[in-house]
């Protein structure tokens, strides 16, 4: 029988410390509210993860990793399509394009990055079928589980801390105008730059995550930096409503007001 | 009669309960309870519900001073306090960078409740290690744009200043509209 439950009761960590020390075979689905993973396990080391409609072929892999250009992906995706992801990684190999070590840490690290985005999920449902497990044909790899164990926790830290600093993904950005503040005279990364590339007071921070396909921590960590440099601010996005508690009190007579705070003022002083 | 209300909000030990007491000419209506947590043990009550100041400005009008309570776990009151309020002060002890980052959350959770003009009052300046003003304001991220003030909750003429900027403030947004 497959063992299932809700993450509410039982975490991914604790997930995770069962599967590595049961040194159980099979894959583990999780469904979480936005998406679903599939992480796949021999005898308690993780050996692959997939994740929602993420392309997770080799091209897909590669290509995010940047080992291959998109055109040459594209060149691949056209001529290779019969190719399984192991006869498609010899045939790289043994063209001299990439190395085995090359092939293999862009999948570690591909597979890893979905494991630790595991870590935050806390509401959803997992399911564990023992003995089932990818395909054949997909290059799978073999990781303790410790470790992993213990850097996702080290993530599941860091996205509290950053959740905490920037609780609302439906907010915007915008540049500080302030003298100094330029952002073209700061050194940033590549991933720093396609979030700057897309900060405008229409965009949420999550609409900017999606059009780079940054994941929730990828995406705070960025914004977090930027705002620890001072450079961007956080807004309500334009055309966004007010929450309903926040709403401007009714219109009222601005003489009245006037002559009312005045009043207040006066007595203050008096004090 | 009318009656307006202004919000005293802050982080735990933060000296709201102080800076009322120092203004309102009745003896704060405090909701202190003893303190159950060990590792908020740093003064012996804190208050639990609200507190509740009052200045009397003339026969028809009379102004509350509300302290919300500084504990996370009694937060649900602040949307119920923060409704209909004429503007806010966020107190921030200077002397605890340790709950700079939390004054900021609290600050930020009240500009959603309500979009009223508020300050920021950098209590307990007497102290020998209190950060000084401008290095408090980097450290909460404050705009420019927004009054942050000395105070020493106890003393009555910087709680009178710091009350009177936040009038201003309301004065000020006012004639914008």
């Amino acid at each position: 029988m497959a063992l299932k439950g809700n993450l509410r009761d039982f975490s991914v960590t604790q997930l995770l410390n069962l599967i590595n020390l049961a040194r159980k075979t099979g894959t583990l689905t999780l469904e979480g509210p936005d998406a679903i993973a599939w992480v796949s396990f021999r005898e308690g080391k993780l050996i692959y993860a997939q994740i929602g409609n993420e392309d997770g072929s080799l091209t897909g892999i590669l290509t995010k990793a940047g080992k291959i250009s998109p055109k040459q992906a594209k060149v691949i995706r056209t001529h290779a399509t019969e190719k399984s992801d192991k006869e498609l990684g010899l045939l790289l190999i043994n063209a001299g394009y990439l190395s085995q070590q090359d092939i293999l840490a862009s999948l570690r690290e591909y597979i890893l990055n979905i494991v630790y985005q595991l870590f935050t999920w806390v509401e959803g449902l997992f399911r564990f079928d023992a003995d089932v497990l990818p395909p054949d044909e997909s290059i799978t790899i073999r990781l303790d589980l410790e470790n992993i164990i213990m850097e996702g926790t080290r993530h599941l830290q860091e996205y509290e801390m950053l959740k905490e600093e920037i609780p609302n993904l439906e907010m915007g950005l915008t540049f500080v105008e302030r003298p100094g503040a330029n952002i073209r005279d700061v050194q940033l990364t590549v991933e720093e730059w396609k979030v700057v590339s897309y900060i405008n007071p229409k965009n949420t921070i999550r609409q900017i995550a999606k059009a780079n396909k940054m994941n929730e921590l990828d995406i705070r960590r960025v914004v977090y930096g930027l705002l620890q440099a001072g450079l961007v601010e956080i807004i309500r996005p334009e055309g966004m409503p007010l929450p309903p508690q926040a709403q401007k009190l009714p219109p009222v007579d601005t003489k009245q007001q006037t002559s009312l705070v005045n009043k207040l003022i006066d007595r203050i002083r008096s004090l | 009669m009318q009656t307006v209300k202004m919000v005293v909000t802050g982080p735990f030990n933060s000296g709201k309960t102080a800076f009322i007491q120092s203004v309102s000419e009745i003896d704060v209506v405090s909701t202190e309870r003893k303190i159950s947590s060990e590792e908020e043990r740093i003064k012996e009550t804190t208050t639990v519900a609200m507190d509740f100041g009052r200045i009397t400005v003339d026969d028809d009008l009379v102004l509350y001073l509300f302290g919300t309570p500084g504990q996370k776990r009694f937060d649900f009151m602040w949307e119920i306090l923060s409704e209909g309020m004429l503007g806010f002060v966020v107190m921030v002890d200077s002397a605890r960078p340790e709950t700079f980052r939390e004054a900021r959350g609290i600050l930020q959770t009240f500009r959603a409740y309500a979009p009223t003009p508020y300050v920021v009052a950098a209590n307990k300046q007497d102290m020998d290690d209190a950060w000084e003003v401008d290095d408090l304001r980097i450290a909460l991220k404050l705009d420019p744009k927004v009054k942050m003030l000395p105070c020493v909750a106890m003393d009555k003429e910087t709680v009178k200043s710091v009350l009177l900027e936040l009038l201003y403030s309301i004065l000020e947004e006012m004639k914008e509209e």
